[in-house]
């Protein structure tokens, strides 16, 4: 039989160790796997690689995890906060932790290609900019594009709304955002749902995320 | 000389808007268009996380955390929205199927580039989100700021002094001062706001503007579908 559901917090997150890239869903606090992030925080790990749209709101379990100083680098679109400064901030202003800053479609897209096993993309996006110095540029049909390699992690934190013991996710609205893109684009896919649900429950029209990406789900009730 | 509020800047820019057109809106003054988008016309506004089909903030009580604009502030869904992911989103936006990026700016150049995520310090964070995606792919971008800086520097330049966010990829401009097209002859002021002259309009702008023939009054109207936009992306 299989079934991928785990009971605690301590099941979900084994095996995420010192130094691992982590996958982060979620666009802003929408989405994010906050009580899979507060239990990583509680496995007290450092040299993280945290990938995420966001870095921090200022008040959440990233800021935690930074104020640590368990975070060596930060992969994402946007790491301003909407209002007021954050730790990241300080951390970047005084050169305490790397960012490698990438245009939102581009993260999505480099963690589609290393789900899918796809070498990299051209795009047109960040062409001619400062984000795309260094990388090579090819011109197609006149234009010119920009060569992006695939993102993987070690592990995938990903928020749904529902899920089975296959691993099949459905999500709420907004908060689908990259936890799809990101299931399947780590060696382990650890996902935390609102609903854990009986197999056969969740429409196989309705499945936004087939079972075969995700190998651990856990229930957290909201 | 104050000139529009920022209320009235996003209702004129949503009064533009013609129906049927998909338009993304950035963070900050671009969100608020999605609360005046007039009455009777359908728009799809898209917002990058994966929602298509957003309408104005929903009323006290009914917020859904996961019905936000880009800068997280609660909208709502109207019938007949989708949800899909970041993926679906940006291919979306990287295909040209949005007719429309309403954009906020540090800088505007007279040839359309746009530098809006970085001022070049090293020390203060930058901030990209969805905007260099938007700048390739969105058939025209608008932009919508305030007309100077808070220490009274020009936006509207001949060249941008920031890193750039896209080239030549700006088609409109809305500030608290007037409505400016980027055309291939510069900046063309199409309406101007009634308590500022075209020559003080020069003085506050850090390039070469030209005054169209048929420039008007720079405020909120309801005006009809047909005669809404003067560039077609």
């Amino acid at each position: 039989m299989i079934n991928k559901r785990v009971e605690s917090l301590a099941q979900a997150l084994q095996g995420i160790k010192d130094g691992d890239v982590l996958l982060i869903g979620g666009f802003g606090t929408s989405g994010r796997p906050a009580e899979l992030l507060a239990g990583v925080f509680d496995l007290g790990v450092k040299d993280l690689t945290l990938v995420a749209n966001n870095a921090t709101t200022g008040t959440d379990v990233m800021a935690d995890l930074m104020r640590a100083n368990r975070v060596k680098k930060i992969v994402c679109s946007f790491p301003r906060a909407l209002s007021g400064k954050t730790i990241f901030d300080e951390l970047y202003r005084t050169g305490k932790i790397e960012l490698e800053l990438v245009p939102q479609g581009t993260l999505a897209e480099r963690i589609r290609a290393g789900a899918a096993g796809i070498g990299g993309f051209f795009t047109r996006t960040a062409a001619g900019t400062e984000l795309a110095r260094g990388k090579e540029t090819r011109l197609i049909d006149g234009q010119e594009y920009v060569f992006e390699k695939p993102l993987v992690g070690d592990v995938a934190l990903i928020q749904a709304k529902r899920g089975d013991r296959w691993g099949n996710l459905v999500y709420h609205r907004g908060a689908r955002v990259n936890n799809p893109v990101m299931a399947g684009a780590a060696k382990l896919v650890i996902a935390q749902v609102n609903e854990f649900v009986d197999l056969g429950e969740l429409d196989p029209e309705h499945i936004v995320t087939p079972g075969v990406f995700v190998d651990r789900v856990i229930e957290m009730k909201k | 000389m104050k000139g529009l509020s920022r209320k009235d800047i996003a209702r004129v820019a949503a009064e533009d808007i013609p129906e049927g057109y998909c338009v993304n809106l950035g963070i900050g003054l671009p969100t608020m268009i999605a609360d005046y988008i007039p009455a009777g016309r359908e728009v799809l506004l898209q917002s990058e996380q994966g929602l298509l089909g957003l309408g104005p903030a929903p009323e006290p009580g009914q917020e859904d955390d996961d019905v936000v604009g880009a800068g997280k502030s609660h909208l709502t869904l109207l019938k007949g929205a989708s949800v899909f992911s970041h993926s679906d989103s940006f291919l979306m936006i990287r295909g040209g199927h949005i007719n429309i990026a309403c954009l906020g700016a540090f800088q505007v150049a007279e040839n359309g580039d746009l530098a809006n995520w970085s001022t070049g310090s090293s020390t203060e964070t930058p901030g990209v989100g969805g905007a260099m995606d938007l700048a390739a792919g969105a058939a025209s971008v608008w932009v919508l700021m305030e007309h100077c800086q808070r220490d009274g520097a020009p936006r509207l330049l001949d060249r941008c002094t920031y890193p750039l966010t896209g080239h030549k990829c700006v088609t409109r401009i809305y500030t608290n001062l007037a409505l400016i097209d980027v055309t291939p002859q510069g900046f063309v002021v199409q309406r101007i706001a009634q308590d500022i002259d075209f020559a003080t309009l020069q003085t506050l702008t850090g390039a070469k503007l030209q005054l169209s023939p048929s420039c008007t009054d720079y405020r909120p109207q309801l005006i009809s579908n047909a005669d809404a936009l003067s560039i077609q992306p």
